[in-house]
């Protein structure tokens, strides 16, 4: 079997393609800060503990997450302006940020509660003990100690969304793989060009993912730390 | 009394002339830099009961495992029943031995866990049976009588479709000591059986041991914390200090009337 | 307020009579690339997660490589790669869609899931395997019958959640012209603008509805899971 590979074209290409970095990088960034700040919406939302709001609450998540991102950007692109009344056009990228950080904040929201719900019952008590307002109690007490165990988690989903946001090229966002269709089809060459877009997917998310492994294998150490500390800590008194 | 009981002892003691069924030969073993056991020299015999003692990081354990072949000795051989258990003749050449091999040799040895290692996802009827079908190939009939026989004899006919986690502790090592002997074993280990139970389930165990000795035909080493009840069962006991057997004989002997120093803070500590 | 009700009616009256019959041309198509994606992402998964824990390091670094390299990607770049750069690679003029699109799903879930394999064979206490030694158990026959039944059951959960991954992953496929529930849609939005909102809903409703038993299905692999860790 011959390979029909040319190196000529990939040189030609790569160029061309690595133009539209700056757009996929930035919309992973945009999309992940939208939905760090919608996940905590989330949060906000499950606490109400009115019964059918918690149900609407519940399953309009798990909906948002079980449906294809996909097709939730062709809604917002295509079928948003499309109702009467709230329709408005919006361009490709902003679609793009609002359909994908939509859809990942469901899933951020859950990062979020699990670090919540890690917090030591004991701590809200202390709370209590103190004298604490609510606002106090989250702010000081509860957020810096349920944030930090999950930026690993975190760091994650930004590589997860890393990977998805080349989805945005289907509503006209020109990114590396809107790129790479164009150069493939003007020069009737697809393999190269998809082949650089794969290379710089994995160029990137590759050293990123141990990066945040090593993070998390470090947190976690920090974090055993201080709990053996506050046992000690403990016996003593 | 005392007298009377190192007389009995004495009278049971296996001959010493006898072939041995395990001998270790000049055995070394290290974890890492750690140096575990620095040239262990030890015969058992056949319908021996060997009591190992000793404090942790002793060895006592090391000397099980390396027979069940969970650990691999450092230098020296292992013999079962006449043959070396970690090396194997190949066109006249001395290598180690390979899965089959150990396979072979060890079919006649079975073991006691600590932490019981019952297989959770299976009933303690199948826990029991599983080994006799895949291993012996005896049929699921054979398998399951016997299973049933030998759970009964561990007092736990009752229970035969539970799963381990609706057992107790006691419990859950009788199951493991009735899977261990539907194997038929000829030398059974016992790795500090009753270190993980509650004290009030110490008990039950030690009873079933004591059934398993007095039928006699079986070798057993156990290496345990109860120092009454290795004076009571064992042949031989044996305290192991830094890689080495320090003290050894009948039970009365070592336990009593020892002067060794360590052997003294050793069981000073366990009896205070 | 009258008003969106009048045009939820729309939407409904739409959705069935005009919208409903076109999308469930593509129906069989979904639902084919899913359960096919299912299967080869499972044995893909499986392979792949017992070959990273083979002795021989061939076997484990050409596997490691193969994880890496799909979970190191993004599925939609595989997905055209698999497509449009491989036949002209290899000068081939396969033009199978179907299997481009079940093999892209299957082998970028079957990577993320070899993970999972390998990380619950791993999490199986040693002890079962010293236990199931000591009763002579073959190499094969402790995997089987001792290790591999419990790592399954820790698998049980992440496997369902990646059941509902790999639904959604199947909209793609219709990015590389297959005929699927996605691709009838947007030819009808194509014909008819004002029809998209209707076309979109109903979509996202028909995965939600394909993804119901999945949730229920993963919840309860979840129970088992619980039940199955319980101490020995």
């Amino acid at each position: 079997m011959n390979i029909n590979w040319k190196w000529d074209m990939f040189f030609d290409a790569f160029p061309f393609i690595l133009k539209g970095i700056g757009v996929t990088i930035g919309l992973t960034f945009a999309c992940f800060l939208f939905a760090l700040v919608f996940g905590f919406v989330w949060v906000i939302l499950r606490r109400i503990k009115f019964k059918p709001i918690n149900w609407l609450v519940t399953w309009t998540m798990e909906f948002i997450r079980s449906t294809p991102p996909l097709i939730q950007l062709f809604f917002i692109y295509y079928a948003w302006p499309m109702i009467p009344g709230i329709g408005v056009t919006l361009s490709s990228i902003t679609c793009a940020i609002l359909g994908l950080g939509i859809h990942f904040s469901t899933y951020i929201g859950e990062v979020y509660r699990s670090g919540i719900d890690s917090v030591d019952k004991g701590q809200w008590e202390a709370s209590v003990a103190l004298n604490y307002s609510t606002r106090q109690t989250w702010l000081k007490i509860i957020l810096p100690q349920a944030i930090p165990p999950t930026i690993p988690m975190l760091g994650n989903y930004l590589i997860i969304m890393f990977k998805e946001v080349p989805l945005a090229s289907t509503i006209g966002v020109v990114g590396i793989l809107a790129l790479a269709e164009t150069y493939g089809a003007e020069h009737y060459r697809n393999l190269e060009a998809y082949t650089i877009v794969a290379l710089i997917f994995l160029v990137l998310s590759y050293p990123s993912a141990i990066l945040i492994n090593k993070l998390e294998r470090k947190m976690n150490r920090r974090f055993d730390k201080n709990a053996v500390m506050q046992e000690s800590k403990g016996a003593v008194i | 009394m005392a007298e009377l009981v190192k007389e009995m002892k004495q009278s049971i003691t296996p001959k010493r002339g006898a072939k041995p069924i395990v001998e270790y030969k000049d055995v070394y073993k290290s974890f890492g830099e750690v140096e575990v056991l620095k040239g262990l020299n030890l015969d058992i015999f056949p319908g021996e009961k060997v009591a190992l003692i000793g404090p942790s990081g002793s060895g006592k354990t090391t000397i099980i495992r390396m027979l069940m072949t969970l650990e691999q000795p450092t230098s020296g051989e292992i013999i079962v029943d006449g043959t070396d258990l970690w090396h194997m003749k190949k066109n006249g050449k001395t290598i180690p031995a390979n899965e089959k091999h150990l396979r072979e040799v060890r079919g006649d040895i079975g073991m006691v866990f600590q932490h019981f290692n019952l297989f959770p996802h299976m009933t303690i009827l199948e826990n029991c049976m599983t080994a006799p079908i895949q291993v012996k190939k005896e049929s699921k009939e054979t398998a399951r009588e016997r299973s049933v026989e030998m759970l009964e004899k561990v007092g736990l006919g009752d229970k035969l479709d539970n799963y381990p986690s609706q057992l107790s502790g006691g419990q859950k090592q009788r199951v493991a000591m009735a899977r261990a002997l539907v194997m038929r074993p000829k030398i059974m280990l016992f790795d500090e059986v009753t270190s993980a139970l509650d004290p009030e389930l110490v008990g039950e165990v030690l009873e079933v041991i004591r059934d398993i000795a007095e039928e006699g035909e079986m070798a057993m080493v156990l290496v345990t914390h109860e120092m009454d009840f290795a004076l009571e069962i064992a042949d031989r006991v044996i305290f192991l200090d830094d890689g080495v057997i320090a003290e050894q004989g009948s039970a009365s002997e070592v336990l009593e009337e020892s002067d060794n120093e360590r052997l003294q803070q050793f069981l000073y500590r366990f009896r205070s | 307020m009258e008003f969106y009700f009048l045009y939820m009616g729309v939407i409904i009256i739409n959705a069935i009579i005009e919208v409903f019959p076109v999308l469930m041309k593509g129906i069989h198509i979904t639902i084919t690339v899913f359960i096919l994606s299912v299967i080869f992402g499972y044995l893909f998964a499986f392979i792949a997660g017992l070959c990273r824990l083979s002795n021989n390091i061939i076997i484990r670094s050409t596997t490691s490589f193969y994880v890496e390299i799909f979970r190191g990607t993004s599925l939609i770049v595989q997905l055209f790669w698999l497509y449009y750069a491989i036949p002209m690679l290899f000068n081939i003029g396969i033009d199978n869609r179907l299997m481009a699109g079940v093999l892209a799903i299957s082998l970028n879930y079957g990577a993320y899931m070899s993970e999972i394999v390998r990380g619950s064979i791993l999490a199986v206490d040693k002890g079962q395997t010293e236990a199931s030694i000591a009763l002579n158990l073959t190499r094969f026959q402790r995997m089987r019958l001792v290790v591999f039944p419990q790592a399954l059951r820790m698998m049980l959960p992440e496997f369902g959640n990646y059941l509902i991954q790999m639904l959604k992953a199947t909209s793609l496929v219709s990015l590389i012209g297959m005929t699927d529930i996605l691709y009838h849609g947007n030819i009808l939005r194509s014909t008819n603008l004002s029809m998209a909102p209707t076309v979109y809903l109903l979509l996202l409703v028909f995965y939600f509805i394909m993804a119901l038993p999945l949730i229920f299905l993963t919840r309860k692999g979840e129970e088992i899971s619980k039940r199955g860790v319980a101490n020995g």
